[in-house]
């Protein structure tokens, strides 16, 4: 306290004029958050949007951000998107926190729609899950067709397994391929049965690391699939068709849902206009999505 | 592949989210921990395990709970405040207020005890002898500060889940690093990486330039 001197030396560092201390830059920058913080929460309540919870998968493929922007130069509506796993998104809608959901799991959407929470639901798409593997392929699962059988190969050598673990819509999947095969193998009790409780990319990440097989959705694999040494070894089975829907969250359960933009949405995904572009959509040379759109809503 | 206008966007969230809550996080934490530190009251050595034991809140849980609360579903569900910015600073405030407090605690008791004495031998009464405290623990107290932005600039925990990383709107520094990590780009995680750590190290150069002011 009052060392005269040492106020000198420390006004010499950064280049701007004296009259401007650091408190009062500092008051100023606080001014400014405080400004931008109101700028922002008013910007964001005033565009026409809407809500949707999506499955991962749809949007690390990348067609959200594809479909999302021209469906706002089509209608002036934005699609605001949280993506979590299929049982998390319709978590969410059940609580009114969403205006609309895209998930790929009939099993757990057909509770929600007898709930009440759903107005309507729309078929949208399928694509086709794959069971994906290191070259070496220890169970010999290589060119089945058939994923019961392929689990079941897994399972009797023992061959480690990835699974997602985390009540998305492939996991949903992959306990049915297993109820199939009437084994249903736990981290507890089978040491080559593993969960990440991670999205589908990390789990792909493991599998290749780990050299084990996983389920996967293909629109992810085709996305990383030249960066990641794991080989596509089973497909083709009618049971490993992944069909997506999207389900309009009831106004009559949950007010604040803003049901003409949610509507708006689901018609224009089923249109011709929507599924022609779900058609045309392509990673890395590969159609990811065949259209199925049918307008329920 | 990177787009430098979002790039843009979501830093300026970044800043606003983190800065707000850091601001809050000062309002209600300073005096809180002054209050502490000076005032002997029953309970306050609870107060002090208490505001230490948060320290260790996990951002998730702090996540899930202003969730909850903030859900259509939950108490303050009319408010519409989830998926939005004033969401996330809501439950990183929860997380920043603890730490200040705490750190302020901590500053204002190491100089009470020195000063306390001299303070009143010198004829100081009760408030005034409190009020130099204060100003003399004020360099702790900027440090306090500093912890507690370091602590919402770096969480990813709670601002995912109140924030749902929505492209745009929600999407901060750190829930982007997790969004290019599970989607296995981690060029470009490393490089928001990059961004995360240059911003931190400007903001903390002028806040220690003013507590370097501080201490003449």
């Amino acid at each position: 306290m009052g060392r005269g001197s040492s106020s000198l030396e420390n006004r010499s560092p950064l280049p701007w004029p004296g009259f401007i201390t650091t408190w009062r830059a500092a008051l100023v920058v606080t001014v400014i958050l405080v400004f931008a913080g109101l700028a922002v929460t008013v910007q964001s309540h005033a565009d026409t949007h809407l809500v949707l919870a999506a499955t991962t998968d749809v949007r690390d493929s990348g067609l959200l951000d594809y479909l999302g922007p021209l469906f706002q130069i089509d209608t002036g509506i934005q699609v605001r998107y949280v993506a979590v796993g299929t049982g998390q998104a319709l978590d969410i809608a059940r609580r009114g926190d969403a205006d609309m959901v895209l998930t790929h799991a009939p099993s757990l959407e057909l509770p929600f729609m007898a709930e009440g929470h759903g107005l309507c639901r729309s078929p949208l798409m399928y694509n086709r899950f794959l069971i994906v593997g290191p070259a070496s392929d220890p169970g010999h699962i290589r060119g089945l067709t058939n994923a019961t059988e392929a689990f079941r190969r897994i399972w009797q050598t023992n061959s480690t397994f990835y699974s997602r673990g985390d009540e998305s819509g492939t996991n949903v999947k992959e306990l049915q391929i297993w109820a199939r095969v009437g084994y249903t193998p736990s981290p507890q009790n089978d040491s080559w049965y593993n969960e990440t409780g991670q999205g589908m990319a990390a789990t792909l990440t493991i599998a290749s690391e780990k050299a084990g097989y996983t389920l996967t959705d293909e629109a992810t694999f085709y996305t990383l699939a030249s960066a990641l040494p794991l080989d596509l070894l089973v497909s083709g089975d009618p049971f490993l068709a992944n069909h997506y829907h999207v389900i309009v969250v009831n106004p009559a359960v949950h007010p604040t849902v803003n049901e003409d933009a949610a509507l708006s949405f689901a018609h224009w995904l089923v249109s011709e206009r929507g599924q022609g572009l779900i058609g045309d959509y392509e990673v890395a040379g590969h159609q990811l999505y065949t259209p199925e759109g049918q307008d329920r809503c | 592949m990177i787009d430098w206008s979002a790039v843009a966007q979501i830093v300026a969230l970044t800043l606003l989210v983190a800065g707000t809550s850091t601001l809050i996080g000062a309002v209600l934490g300073v005096p809180a921990g002054a209050f502490v530190a000076l005032k002997k009251f029953r309970g306050r050595n609870f107060v002090r395990t208490l505001a230490f034991t948060f320290y260790g809140f996990p951002p998730v849980l702090a996540g899930l709970l202003v969730y909850l609360v903030l859900s259509r579903s939950g108490p303050l569900g009319f408010l519409g405040w989830l998926f939005t910015p004033i969401g996330m600073i809501v439950a990183q405030s929860l997380l920043v207020v603890p730490i200040v407090m705490g750190v302020t605690i901590s500053a204002v008791m190491a100089v009470e005890k020195r000063l306390h004495d001299t303070a009143l031998t010198l004829g100081a009464d009760e408030r005034q002898w409190r009020a130099t405290a204060i100003h003399e623990a004020r360099i702790g107290v900027l440090t306090a500060v500093m912890v507690g932005f370091g602590r919402a600039v770096s969480e990813v925990g709670a601002v995912l889940i109140v924030g749902g990383n929505i492209a745009g709107q929600t999407r901060v520094l750190t829930t982007v690093i997790v969004l290019e990590t599970s989607a296995a780009h981690y060029l470009e995680a490393t490089i928001f990486g990059v961004i995360l750590f240059i911003l931190a190290f400007a903001i903390f150069a002028v806040l220690q330039r003013l507590q370097r002011e501080g201490a003449v």
